[in-house]
């Protein structure tokens, strides 16, 4: 019975806790707060969701143009348009993620300081709204890939495919870790907030989304491949694409590093969490 | 911990500290520069200009050992200065902040109202804010479907529940917002003075509302505020903390009695040689020692007598010159007008003085009022040299001869300004 349940706060807590029962019991307001994201991010907006498309399409316009026909970067022979967006739709989600993550608590800290929910909802929240904006993009992106794939033969969607569920999840942990970590950390230094939005970006150039992994010479390959992220995007533009290879040894690498990431970014946020309002 | 039955809330032995002065500056930069500035023996660049210095790693006990047991169906009002630690406690029990020492159990759901409208989003409309703040709250949405229209009944604002708050009046939001936390299922309730807003009539409503969850629902209450009489109004026991310890535990009006200073009618003459009421934030050049009414061993002051207070203080500092304001609060705090005398002393650091005045209190109608005593300095009246607390003050009562002919003049009002005058008939 919830009416007779006994809640103990002591003042020392276990270095790793986590009350997942209480996770569950606020479910309705991770959702509401994933409802409240979508409806207030487009009011007010003539085109509205469509900005969800609108954004990538742009982008890998933009992309396409720059290293596809300016600078004539190789893209494995596929199209380039396509391509492009299959890199840029998995780091858009994963530095949605990420952004999102790194201000649960400045952004959060007026509600934080006034009333209790388990601090953790927050960050699942926005996961699942970065989710959602991310499976909008998915669908255009099959869709584009199902044309291709008729009408175009390099265009070649196999079995990888059933792993691809799996990598999503992983971007989404991995994202929500770093975030996570940063988001602790900028309760005291606020250096690490302005490092976040540029810091991202230049992520990007050193994961292979405007160029294949094929790019990359031999010797670098190994250093280059610890880079948790970019394993994640090789794989899945060679499960839609056929492009490309799909390692299993630098993808499991990815797997024990994303884990390390989102344990250590759990224990962080965990001591944050209690007193993160005397210090913000 | 074990715990009763009918207990809902237990605390042991509750701490809470922070450390003085600034945590950190925010950036890393800046905390490096600090630190290596103090390797070298040097002045702290980043220090406020103007803070006196606060030794590194001072600390201050916010609440400072509280053990409390609160049952089933009470209603319980916490009262104190500011600063007593009352908003400390109440962000402990509703989990906003951990403690340093001690254990708190509570038995069922908490929901804290530590601000009006907490969570609340501009872009969203009233019905949808109802949920989101519901959850925000602690409630599930199947709880919130079924209250919902007796929310949005409660708060008056049926014809705009589907526009967006952004465009209400912030008497309509305060409305919304208060009803939302007033139908929660909560087996706790904490309120930190958020009935301080809105009108009147819908204080009342409140008030009784919150009365009729603890005593037909058998909810917890758990109230803070410096009106005393929604104090009276809504508690049915009352605690009084001073410097983050509880002194009194018990009866409403023995509380308030305590709290307002002069805890018998006797309190004529006050000595202030600690340092507890003195704000360490504030400047500090004159130190106030005594405060007494002269020739009186009474607080009550008859008709049209005048109050003959004399004051004696210490100059810390060289004193170019001084003013003083003394303010007369009511019963709920809030100050009903002030009395000023400038520039009427100068003097050297380590002088005492000792200095009468005469108040005129025959327009303050009936009741038990509060004084506070500023001293300032009239080129600079916002800095003030010393700023006696507001429990510190002497309290004085007032009656005058019509109260006995009408009993029902204690609702007129605190200050009595005389009759209003016919206008000479042929006028028009």
């Amino acid at each position: 019975m919830d009416s007779e349940r006994i809640t103990y706060i002591e003042a020392k807590r276990k270095w790793f806790s986590i009350d997942f029962g209480e996770l569950w019991r606020y479910r309705d307001l991770i959702i509401l707060f994933v409802k409240r994201n979508i409806s207030v991010s487009y009011k007010q907006t003539i085109l509205g969701p469509l900005w969800i498309l609108i954004n990538p399409l742009l982008s890998t316009t933009v992309f396409t143009v720059i290293f596809g026909v300016i600078a004539g970067i190789s893209t494995d022979g596929m199209p380039q348009f396509l391509f492009y967006m299959s890199g840029n739709v998995l780091w858009g989600f994963f530095s949605g993620c990420l952004n999102r993550g790194s201000s649960t608590f400045l952004g959060n800290a007026r509600l934080f300081g006034k009333v209790y929910s388990p601090r953790l909802g927050t960050p699942i929240s926005d996961i699942i709204y970065s989710f959602f904006n991310y499976l909008i993009q998915m669908l255009a992106f099959v869709g584009l890939v199902v044309f291709y794939a008729i009408t175009n033969d390099a265009v070649c969607p196999n079995l990888t495919l059933l792993a691809v569920p799996l990598m999503v999840l992983q971007t989404a942990f991995l994202g929500m870790g770093v975030g996570l970590i940063i988001s602790s950390i900028t309760t005291k230094y606020r250096d690490l907030h302005i490092l976040v939005s540029f810091g991202v970006s230049l992520w990007m150039y050193i994961t292979p989304v405007v160029y294949p992994v094929s790019r990359i010479p031999q010797w670098l390959k190994g250093l280059f491949m610890l880079n948790p992220v970019a394993p994640i995007i090789e794989s899945y533009r060679h499960a839609f694409l056929g492009c490309g290879s799909f390692e299993w040894f630098y993808w499991l690498v990815s797997l024990g590093i994303t884990a390390v990431v989102v344990l250590f970014g759990l224990i962080v946020f965990n001591k944050v969490e209690k007193n993160f309002i005397d210090t913000v | 911990m074990s715990m009763d039955k009918n207990c809902v809330i237990l605390t042991e032995n509750l701490h809470k500290e922070y450390r003085l002065g600034v945590i950190g500056t925010g950036t890393l930069r800046h905390d490096l520069q600090s630190w290596f500035a103090k390797k070298r023996g040097k002045e702290d660049p980043n220090r406020r200009i103007g803070m006196r210095d606060v030794a590194d790693g001072d600390t201050f006990m916010a609440v400072d050992g509280i053990d409390l047991e609160i049952y089933r169906g009470e209603r319980v009002g916490i009262i104190g200065a500011n600063g007593a630690g009352k908003s400390t406690l109440l962000k402990l029990l509703s989990r906003i902040t951990s403690p340093t020492e001690g254990r708190i159990a509570y038995r069922g759901r908490i929901a804290s109202m530590l601000e009006v409208g907490t969570g609340f989003h501009a872009e969203l409309t009233g019905r949808e804010n109802i949920y989101l703040n519901g959850a925000i709250l602690g409630m599930s949405r199947a709880e919130v479907d079924k209250k919902i229209d007796q929310i949005i009944t409660f708060s008056e604002c049926e014809k705009f529940i589907d526009t967006p708050v952004k465009r209400y009046s912030s008497g309509m939001f305060v409305k919304l917002a208060f009803s939302v936390a007033a139908h929660l299922d909560a087996e706790i309730v904490i309120m930190d003075e958020v009935l301080a807003v809105g009108d009147m009539k819908f204080q009342k409503k409140c008030i009784a509302k919150m009365r009729e969850l603890a005593i037909d629902e058998n909810r917890t209450v758990l109230y803070v505020s410096h009106n005393m009489s929604t104090i009276q109004d809504l508690c049915n026991r009352c605690i009084v903390l001073e410097h983050g310890k509880k002194v009194y535990d018990g009866d409403v009006d023995e509380a308030i009695k305590l709290y307002m200073g002069g805890d018998n009618d006797e309190f004529f003459a006050a000595e202030y040689n600690d340092d507890k009421y003195k704000n360490p934030v504030k400047r500090h050049d004159v130190n106030l020692t005594k405060a007494k009414y002269i020739g009186r061993t009474t607080n009550l002051f008859y008709g049209d007598e005048p109050i003959q207070l004399e004051l004696e203080w210490e100059n810390l500092a060289d004193i170019p010159s001084l003013s003083l304001r003394i303010e007369v609060q009511d019963a709920r705090r809030i100050p009903i007008t002030s009395y000023l005398i400038e520039d009427f002393y100068s003097g050297k650091k380590g002088e005492t003085h000792k200095e009468a005045f005469t108040l005129d209190v025959s327009k303050i109608t009936r009741g038990r009022y509060i004084t506070r005593y500023i001293f300032f300095n009239k080129k600079n009246e916002q800095v003030a040299y010393d700023d006696i607390e507001d429990a510190a003050g002497l309290v004085f009562r007032r009656q005058t001869p019509d109260d006995t002919k009408r009993p029902w003049n204690r609702l007129w009002g605190s200050i009595r300004l005389g009759n209003a005058l016919l206008l000479k008939k042929g006028f028009e």
